[in-house]
């Protein structure tokens, strides 16, 4: 077994060799600048529009809808502030979840304080959102609905297709349809993203999810949208996202959403009786343990639990010690010092998001791994419980 | 993030656990917070003879539990009234910055322990 039992694929994953090999050439060999004419730039420029179809293929959309970023955060502020500012003569309200990643929210709410105007539409004791809830949020000034494809911290995977039919059917007779955007992810590798079957006009991604390089991701654009670029400069990506392109990074982005894409029923095949094992073990340590997100209509490689009376932050600290890589929503581990904004939304107290465990599994993981964290769980459990004055009022 | 110092009281925590027939009693935190911390005391003769801690909280909170009641053990009330959480704090080799004011509240917790057994006994 492998001295590290890393637990944390949500946060990020290390980038598959074969997609460092494609990499490599592009940071000595071939560094011409793709806006470039000679030679050694329509080399990289052939590299950066070959990344582009692939990844075109895999979302199932044309290589000019797709543009290339700095990952996924870029992503979210992107297709956000883009839509609101070009249609923002046409209506000024956003429509999003209460469990999206801090992307989505902080930039919404930034808006809010700009004057836009927001809904959260709530979620279920799942983290799932009801599609009738979004409906009902719609209104005539409604530009954008901005709802995650998968959680990042709970697993819950939205019904993004039903949403994406939902806002086609609400467009009929409209002047305008109601654009979509997806943050996908957490989804990509795991789920289909293709952006017709979910009927999104917008989707973002993020390559060190999915065994690509840290700071590269992508935007799906759909093609004739209302788009205001946040991004001005040298007219790269179709006037889109300025700036000389990160040549290395998109090779890897897109190699990686490949190779994730092609591996994607094997990967769901080593992941789930991994992650099924792990939450049975885990609810199996007794009594004050309790899951967290949906049962089933969950990330094939998402564990994630809060634990009563007991911190996070102890409990990771604790596994670390135990060669256990873990994360948590706990306020302890974040600079903000307050619990996960996902756990309460779902209906969990403070004082128990606190306790919370988020295991997430990947390639490098097997059932010795599972077994180890299974192993030495109940005595870090038991040890943090028996020092909370907590289990003995 | 946490110096070794942090991680050793956070492994092996110094005086865990609680005291049956305890002269003062202390408890500082809120659930809602994240951290709980419970001080219990045995005094003789002005002194602290026994002090017992129970924290929920992070690695933060439980290490500097453990260090202040190293840190006040033997000592006589007016000089445990003195610890600081600050001086805790110093004495772990410091806390990140973030940790220094919600888990750092073992010596609150002392004074109110003190508190309690000074209302106790007052004549």
């Amino acid at each position: 077994m492998n001295n590290l039992v890393y637990l944390d694929h949500a946060a990020t994953t290390p980038v598959h060799p074969r997609v460092l090999e494609e990499m490599l050439p592009y940071f000595t060999e071939h560094y011409g600048n793709p806006s470039s004419v000679y030679s050694l730039a329509q080399e990289t420029r052939g590299a950066v529009e070959g990344a582009r179809q692939g990844v075109a293929d895999v979302v199932g959309a044309s290589p000019r809808d797709i543009v290339f970023t700095s990952g996924g955060t870029e992503s979210d502020n992107a297709a956000i502030r883009g839509v609101v500012w070009a249609l923002r003569k046409h209506g000024d309200h956003i429509v999003t979840s209460a469990v999206e990643h801090h992307a989505i929210i902080d930039t919404c709410h930034q808006l809010e304080k700009l004057g836009f105007k927001l809904t959260v539409v709530p979620v279920d004791s799942y983290g799932m959102v009801r599609v009738e809830d979004v409906e009902k949020a719609i209104t005539d000034k409604t530009v954008l609905v901005t709802i995650m494809m998968a959680n990042n911290e709970m697993g819950t995977i939205q019904p993004i297709a039903d949403i994406g039919a939902l806002l086609k059917e609400m467009s009929k007779g409209k002047p305008r349809k109601v654009l979509f955007h997806t943050d996908a992810v957490q989804a990509a590798g795991a789920l289909d993203i293709k952006v017709n079957k979910l009927g999104v006009d917008f989707l973002s991604l993020s390559a060190h999810k999915y065994y690509g390089p840290k700071g590269t991701g992508v935007l799906y654009i759909r093609r004739g949208v209302n788009f205001l670029p946040p991004q001005s400069g040298g007219g790269q990506e179709r006037n889109r996202r300025a700036g000389t392109e990160n040549v290395p990074g998109i090779v890897g982005c897109a190699a990686a959403l490949k190779l994730a894409d092609e591996k994607r029923e094997a990967y769901l095949k080593h992941c789930v009786p991994l992650r099924d094992r792990l939450i049975q073990g885990v609810l199996s340590i007794g009594e004050g343990v309790h899951l967290t997100g949906h049962p089933t209509d969950r990330l094939p490689n998402s564990a994630s639990f809060y634990f009563d009376n007991i911190e996070g932050e102890s409990i990771l600290l604790s596994l670390d010690f135990e060669g256990v890589a873990a994360s948590s929503g706990s306020a302890c581990t974040s600079a903000s010092l307050e619990p996960s904004h996902v756990l309460l939304a779902m209906g969990i107290p403070a004082e128990q998001a606190h306790g919370s465990l988020r295991l997430t599994l990947g390639w490098d993981n097997d059932e010795a791994q599972v077994d180890h964290v299974l192993g030495v769980l109940p005595g870090i459990v038991n040890r943090l419980k028996a020092m909370s004055p907590l289990v003995h009022q | 993030m946490y110096s070794d110092l942090v991680m050793d009281h956070f492994r092996n925590p110094r005086n865990v656990g609680t005291i049956e027939d305890a002269d003062g009693v202390g408890n500082v935190g809120n659930p809602v917070c994240g951290d709980v911390m419970q001080m219990m005391i045995k005094v003789k003769e002005n002194r602290i003879e026994d002090i017992k801690f129970q924290t929920m909280g992070c690695g933060a909170a439980i290490a500097t539990s453990s260090i202040s009641t190293e840190m006040v053990m033997g000592k006589t009330l007016d000089e445990a009234r003195e610890l600081s959480n600050k001086a805790v704090a110093e004495a772990l080799g410091g806390l990140p910055p973030a940790k220094m004011h919600c888990s750092n509240l073992a010596a609150d917790a002392i004074h109110l322990a003190l508190d309690d057994y000074k209302s106790k006994h007052k004549n």
